[in-house]
């Protein structure tokens, strides 16, 4: 059973047959991590761009790992010192690039909807990379293998996401997908970041950390963006920690055991603190090595499509 | 749909034929002291299960058993029209300095042999790599040879040859069927 | 020669006439009405099934020029104004220079009398404030004597509370309503979309129905002090209308418009990002969609106009957040209105009407058009009943952003006359 669609624009709509296949796919994947030799040959021969038109150390390589872990020839593209900077608009420099004969494209964008915009304007594949405050499906989908591979299920249980729910495609991406896959979510913020209709999407929304936790299994703390955010959306810093942020003493007094997770990169002591991120429910760093595999079971999907 | 033509090999036959192969790796070999078995999914999978119980038996030993998707390394992945859906290889040990046992059931085109040799080389340095079929149908498009065959069966291109192994298919069998009509 | 309009239903609100009569027009007036009239000598135009009205003015315009001629100039914009049946259109002033100024004034007239030989009437809108920045007051008494029938910021609010007071202090001396785009922007303020379930799980900037409200609330509050002329462009919300309801429950100088679109459709239509769906105020809710119909056809509603914003196919093939609000209009205006109004028994015949002609020149003190003998031919024929498909390929207008490609419409005009020219839209 192929993937419903030949792009991987985001979570929403897509069926839990499909997210099922990008999970199990990656389990395979996982397994050539684990090899001496770490690359297997299915995307010999095709050509994948990174169009990265805003900052993103992480996203960038861990895709760029995938993609030539899978003999991918990878074109890199930033938009610092690249003619966007000089007022080319997306379409030309998409087709720019497309000329090149290009089969893939993953885009990272500050609008939201760019790569919905691109998907019909360029022939190649086009994969969601995090547009604006819309979408991070990758980001999700490694999410929800990591809560999966930990906890051996998604169906039933309890993941409450914290942070600025407003302006996060991570929270989106996570929100669409585990409740597709059958779990429970709840958003917790401060109501100023918690943006309106929310719970037409199916989540319970909490402004108090300490009375979502106790019936929590798992934790997703979003990354808190200190120069936009302070003074705007929140008084301060410190005040956001002491009300959200994710602390030791805060998961023991909750009496249960709760996986955390954490997109990165980590502002410690704001959104989390530094014991409970290096701490022995944390699955940070499960999830960078699983981003991995999970971006390459997409290119692999998406490549065998056309 | 494909119409039977013949059954080539029934239960009685098979079992034959697989113990036959065993004792052959075994003599090759010189026992079993060295040797690991890997199938190719879907059903070289089995037939390798087959296979290692009979040489365990015989030498009352352990063999490290592995099973092989290829799906990644074929040549025609990106033209198939299916997805193929991938299943995972799963060999938990080390091919290093190993004689590698290949199974599969039917030896035809060479062309998932050839992605099995890339993909094993890849998990490691085997001291040799030793084929092992239950059908060879000739209709070779790539040097490849297999050094334990459990029957050679002349066939037309357009014939196809379907083996069936209890665990999948509930019968052991090998059926030669008529062309796609 | 004379020309005769045979067997066409006169529909005019101003006499109250309804019926089915011939028309004699000779050198652009109304030479005789009346029934079987002779047909020797003149051109025939055999109107069975049509109505002939008074000629339809679409109040709210964005023709372009000068400053923006890749979108649209006041020749491209008048020729779609008589190809969507209007014999009139207000001009917004957002151009380059802003109507801030009595010479841009008759630039654009002087443009107009030679657009489709002057059949289309072009009516200024000067702007309230000097760029439209907000902070000076235009010349309001020279632009209003050079031919400006309102005055707007169009494009922007006049946010400043001091300036809007001034503003309807001053215009009305001249019994000139101020146009406004209300939208509070400090609400507003990098938004491109409704707030609500549509944007939050686009995860796109919202411009929250909170900004236009309170600022209708402020402004109406101002009318009532200074006693002033307002009238809300673009109405987009329930809770606006049932303010406005409000504020003419105790006969206050206040009006308002809707556009098609806020009657047609619902931000639902964002979903895909398609820019032709980005509008100022964006697309609300069912709701509001709903609300209109009934503000429509409660009288709190007086007009029906497009808002109609061309921008050139490359400006909007672009990210939604970075793509220019708005979409053209003119030509899919009759059509829309008659579709979803008289369609869906929202409105009468005659109600439409009112909203596409009398009323517009009601709140912008302009002269009543008259169908009588004569009197200027200034009238608007159109078929109501007609099926047609919307294909922007032909357009008078010179751009195409419009979401309507391929809407079945049902109602269409038929051809307009005024100022002595005549244009038939399809032929007859």
């Amino acid at each position: 059973m192929p993937l419903q669609s030949r792009h991987l624009l985001g979570l929403d709509g897509m069926t839990r047959d499909d997210l099922q296949l990008i999970l199990d796919t990656a389990v395979s994947f996982r397994e050539v991590l684990d090899r001496p030799i770490k690359k297997v040959p299915p995307l010999q021969g095709k050509t994948v761009a990174n169009m990265f038109f805003e900052n993103s150390t992480r996203t960038r390589l861990s895709f760029e790992l995938a993609e030539r872990r899978l003999s991918a020839d990878v074109l890199g593209f930033a938009a610092t010192g690249s003619s966007v900077s000089k007022g080319e608009t997306l379409k030309d420099t998409a087709r720019n690039i497309e000329a090149m004969k290009v089969d893939m494209v993953v885009m990272r964008h500050s609008a939201s909807g760019a790569p919905h915009y691109l998907s019909r304007v360029i022939e190649a594949n086009v994969i969601n990379a995090g547009d604006g405050s819309h979408e991070h499906p990758t980001q999700a989908l490694l999410d929800m293998y990591t809560i999966r591979e930990k906890l051996g299920r998604l169906q039933g249980l309890h993941v409450c996401i914290v942070g600025d729910i407003a302006h996060s495609r991570v929270a989106r991406s996570n929100i669409f997908g585990l409740i597709t896959m059958g779990a429970r979510v709840t958003v917790c913020g401060p109501a100023t970041m918690i943006p309106r209709d929310i719970e037409k999407l199916g989540v319970s929304v909490c402004h108090h950390i300490d009375e979502v936790l106790p019936s929590v299994d798992v934790l997703n703390v979003l990354r808190i963006q200190l120069e936009r955010d302070a003074g705007r959306l929140f008084p301060s810093i410190r005040e956001y920690h002491n009300y959200y942020g994710i602390t030791r003493k805060r998961l023991e007094k909750a009496g249960r055991t709760i996986t955390v997770l954490h997109p990165g990169p980590i502002n410690r002591d704001v959104e989390i603190s530094a014991d409970v991120a290096d701490g022995e429910h944390s699955v940070i760093l499960q999830q960078v090595l699983n981003g991995v595999a999970i971006r390459m079971a997409v290119l692999y999907l998406l490549s065998t499509q056309n | 749909m494909r119409r039977l033509k013949a059954q080539i090999i029934d239960q009685d036959g098979f079992d034959r034929t697989t113990i036959r192969l065993a004792h052959e790796i075994l003599e090759k070999n010189k026992g079993a002291g060295n040797i690991v078995i890997v199938g190719i999914r879907t059903r070289g999978e089995f037939l390798a299960h087959r296979i290692a119980r009979i040489i365990e038996e015989v030498e009352h030993t352990k063999l490290s058993i592995g099973s092989l998707d290829i799906t990644l390394y074929r040549d025609d992945l990106l033209g198939k029209l299916e997805q193929p859906e991938l299943k995972g290889t799963d060999i938990l040990f080390d091919l290093n300095g190993k004689d590698v046992i290949l199974i599969d059931d039917v030896l035809f085109t060479g062309r998932t042999i050839r992605a099995a040799l890339d993909e094993l080389i890849d998990l490691g340095r085997p001291r040799t790599i030793q084929l092992a079929v239950l059908i060879d149908r000739g209709h070779r498009q790539l040097p490849i040879r297999a050094d334990y065959v459990g029957k050679n069966i002349p066939t037309s291109s357009q014939e196809s040859i379907r083996v069936h192994v209890r665990e999948v298919d509930g019968e052991d069998a090998v059926l030669l069927m008529h062309p796609e009509e | 020669m004379s020309l005769l309009l045979k067997h066409g239903r006169l529909l005019d609100p101003a006499t109250g006439r309804d019926e089915s009569l011939d028309l004699v027009i000779t050198d652009g007036r109304i030479d005789r009405i009346g029934r079987a009239l002779p047909a020797a000598n003149m051109q025939v135009v055999d109107l069975t099934g049509k109505v002939i009205a008074p000629g339809f003015l679409d109040m709210h315009v964005h023709l372009r020029e000068p400053g923006y001629e890749h979108k649209e100039t006041i020749a491209t914009g008048c020729a779609a104004a008589a190809a969507g049946g209007f014999t009139g259109v207000c001009c917004m002033p957002n151009t380059n220079p802003p109507l801030d100024d009595e010479s841009v004034i008759r630039f654009i007239q002087a443009r107009a009398r030679v657009a489709m030989d002057g059949l289309v009437d072009v009516f200024p809108v000067g702007a309230v404030t000097m760029g439209r920045k907000g902070e000076h007051l235009a010349p309001l008494a020279e632009l209003a004597t050079a031919g400006a029938v309102g005055f707007s910021d169009d494009g922007d609010p006049v946010f400043d509370a001091e300036i809007m007071r001034r503003a309807l202090e001053y215009s009305k001396m001249f019994k000139k309503p101020i146009i406004q785009h209300a939208q509070d922007p400090s609400l507003s303020k990098g938004g491109v979309a409704n707030e609500g379930i549509v944007a939050t799980s686009l995860g796109l900037p919202v411009i929250p129905r909170l900004a236009e409200e309170i600022m209708v609330a402020r402004d109406i509050q101002l009318t009532e002090y200074t006693g002033g002329f307002y009238h809300v462009a673009h109405i987009s919300t329930a809770e606006t209308l049932e303010t406005v309801r409000r504020a003419k429950a105790k006969g206050l100088g206040i009006t308002c418009e809707v556009t098609p679109h806020h009657f047609v459709l619902t931000d639902e239509a964002i979903k895909g990002y398609d820019t032709n769906f980005k509008m100022n105020p964006p697309l609300r809710t069912r709701d509001d969609v709903e609300a209109m119909k009934s503000g429509l056809r409660d009288g709190t509603i007086d007009v029906i106009a497009t808002d109609h914003a061309p921008h050139s196919f490359d400006e909007k093939e672009v990210e939604f957040q970075a793509a220019p609000f708005g979409i053209i209009g003119l030509e899919t205006a009759v059509g829309l209105a008659f579709s979803e109004l008289l369609g869906k028994n929202v409105l009468s015949l005659y109600q439409i009407v009112e909203k596409l002609s009398t009323n517009p020149r009601r709140v912008l003190h302009l002269p009543e058009i008259k169908i009588q003998e004569g009197e200027t031919a200034n009238l608007t024929i159109f078929d109501p009943v007609a099926e047609w498909v919307v294909d922007p390929a032909t357009f008078r207008s010179q751009s195409r952003n419009t979401p309507f490609g391929g809407y079945r419409l049902k109602g269409k005009p038929v051809g307009v006359l005024n100022n002595g020219q005549a244009y038939w839209i399809s032929p007859s």
